[in-house]
């Protein structure tokens, strides 16, 4: 059977940890279904945080400026609140400002619904992108997983990895859908990445062909071939995420995309309130039907 | 381990110290951790009948901490954690926004937007908690430091001990005197991590060691309502008190591996004080007003 997201993240976990020395910190690491099965069951290499909200970080840190390449848990991205000033005045200024490197590998889990409520509901990795030294990534399967696990390994930075329940139990590559037939170019990072391909989906069956360009690395953003050439010839896009909306990832690289190629581009993700722990107050990644509206009111 | 020889039933016992209250403050004590314990139970049967559909942190086996804390200090402010509708009940917050807000309807206490972890009751003095553990307990502070004179209830988990910023602010209600109770509700677990594989310290050393007053108490309810009384003159002052959480961490599930039962030694002492009858009485009073509770929301939510 092909691996899922989860096994993924946990056979490279288990190998970071026997080959390279590696070492994850985290709270409730072994409890609770080892994070949704990302965490191999083992105690070797894994240090049990206690409730350190504000020091776990600073610790993670620590253990990157000595070597370990050390892998920080964030079970729900709102604790991110509390730990973030480690991983962005520290981690993320080490190299600018003293010379040395401080690579921290931030796993930085996302969920929305299932009544979490206002605070953990949510998706948090825009503010990262706002602080210099620290490139953010959001990999949906497993084969981005294995890219962005390399590319860690390969340089020095740290890397804040956003990731989201919803891919976890996927085992599916999800590839760029591109045609020449396209009237309008979709663009999608996070668990939006599932969303948008339904919505494609919905406007397909209505003639309204569209691309779906996926959008890995959210800072620096790819300016390449790959993310520009669709829009080019549509001339119209709509970039998806499932953060919030206001200055947040979406807007930021809907900014990009415009100004690289003129054409016009606009931003969907949460709209600017809390989500509520009822269902009918819910606020979290843009649905397909969200999604097929806005593309077609740019259309009109 | 130092911390598993404290995790016993009569921890820090007065022998006969039920025997000395009045009898119709024992049967007040009891009445109010009947509720807490029957409001709970009918929380869990709306989840797995389907009315209620938010997280659900829930603290059947825990009463005796809200319910011995609130013999003393019942009108103060509160501040609880997630795990909250213990305190909130024993605290007297207002019955029908609280099932409502469960219910997720938009009379509830927060309108529907946050189940169980942020109820509250402001004009009460019951502030809500926002789901970030441990993060109350500054707000604690910011509350005594603003209102000179008023006593604050400051209640959390012994997973939130180890939180910087609870730490913090037992050094700040030190410096400063604050008016503050400091609860810890020490079920042992962090969600499922037990305190031995989180920590070696204990709250009540750490306490001391910034000149605060503490305990380290078992849950027996005479015994936390008479420290709770003893301390409200001296506070700022720490009580940590050993439970057993006897459900899940959230939802409705049991594990049935509690290392006692304190609702069922609760009993036993009130039929060591001939009061039997009368506890049998409450008990089924309390589960019928709660049902009543229940039933009227029910009808007004299927009503809209
Ligand atoms: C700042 C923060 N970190 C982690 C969590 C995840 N979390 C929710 S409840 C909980 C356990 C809290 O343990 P404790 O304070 O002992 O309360 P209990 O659940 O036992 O009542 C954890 C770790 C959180 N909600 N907020
Ligand atoms: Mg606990």
């Amino acid at each position: 059977m092909d691996l899922t997201v989860a096994d993924t993240i946990r056979e490279i976990i288990r190998g970071h940890i026997a080959e390279n020395d590696g070492v994850v910190l985290g709270q409730c690491l072994s409890a609770v279904g080892w994070i949704q099965n990302t965490i191999p069951a083992q105690t070797e290499g894994l240090i049990e945080l206690p409730m350190t909200d504000v020091a776990g970080a600073g610790m993670a840190v620590g253990m990157a400026v000595a070597g370990r390449r050390p892998i920080f848990v964030i079970r729900y991205q709102s604790f991110l609140w509390l730990n973030s000033s480690p991983i962005v005045n520290y981690a993320a200024k080490c190299k600018e400002i003293w010379g040395y490197s401080c690579p921290v590998f931030v796993r930085a889990i996302a969920d929305e619904g299932n009544g979490l409520g206002p605070v953990h509901s949510n998706c948090y990795h825009s503010i990262f992108m706002h602080m210099p030294g620290l490139p953010v990534c959001a990999p949906m399967t497993p084969g981005e997983y294995r890219q962005i696990w390399d590319w860690y390994m390969t340089h020095d930075d740290p890397l804040f990895v956003s990731e989201h329940r919803r891919c976890f139990r996927s085992a599916e590559e999800l590839p760029d859908i591109v045609s020449d037939r396209s009237v309008f170019t979709i663009y999608a990072a996070s668990a939006a990445r599932f969303t948008a391909r339904e919505a494609v989906r919905m406007l397909a069956e209505q003639g309204i062909v569209c691309d779906l360009v996926n959008v890995l690395w959210l800072k620096p953003f790819e300016l390449s071939e790959r993310t520009l050439a669709p829009l080019r010839r549509t001339g119209k896009g709509l970039m998806l995420d499932s953060a919030y909306e206001v200055a947040g990832a979406a807007r930021s690289i809907a900014y990009e995309l415009m100004d690289a190629t003129g054409a016009r581009v606009r931003a969907l993700g949460m709209a600017d309130r809390s989500p509520g722990a009822s269902r009918h107050l819910e606020n979290g990644t843009p649905t397909p039907e969200r999604i097929a509206a806005a593309v077609k009111e740019m259309l009109t | 381990m130092m911390s598993r020889d404290l995790r016993r039933p009569d921890l820090g016992a007065i022998p006969g110290l039920a025997a000395t209250w009045p009898e119709a403050r024992t049967l007040e004590l009891f009445r109010r951790l009947c509720e807490i314990r029957h409001f709970d139970l009918r929380v869990r049967r709306g989840q797995i009948e389907k009315d209620v559909d938010t997280l659900i942190y829930l603290s059947v086996g825990q009463e005796s901490v809200a319910a011995g804390v609130s013999m003393a200090m019942r009108g103060s402010w509160l501040l609880g954690q997630h795990r909250g509708h213990s305190f909130y009940l024993a605290f007297d917050g207002r019955r029908e926004p609280l099932v409502d807000e469960l219910l997720g309807l938009p009379t509830g206490c927060c309108g529907g937007m946050g189940g169980s972890p942020p109820i509250h009751d402001i004009e009460r003095r019951i502030v809500g908690h926002i789901g970030l553990i441990g993060d109350q307990v500054p707000v604690a502070a910011g509350i005594a430091m603003a209102r000179p004179g008023e006593r604050v209830v400051s209640v959390f988990g012994d997973g939130a001990a180890e939180e910087d910023y609870v730490l913090a602010t037992l050094g700040m209600a030190a410096s400063r005197k604050l008016p503050i109770l400091f609860v810890c509700e020490d079920n042992d677990l962090s969600v499922l991590t037990p305190t031995r594989d989180r920590r070696e310290w204990l709250l009540a050393d750490v306490a001391r060691g910034f000149g605060i007053e503490a305990v380290d108490i078992a849950d027996d309810p005479w015994l936390v309502a008479h420290w709770a009384e003893t301390l409200s003159d001296r506070l700022p002052a720490v009580m940590n008190v050993r439970t057993c959480r006897g459900l899940w961490h959230v939802g409705t599930g049991s594990d049935d591996n509690a290392d006692w039962d304190r609702f069922a030694l609760v009993r036993e002492t009130l039929a060591e004080l001939g009061l039997a009858d009368k506890a049998a009485a409450i008990e089924s009073e309390t589960e019928k007003g709660v049902e009543e509770l229940w039933t009227s929301r029910l009808r007004t939510r299927s009503a809209k």
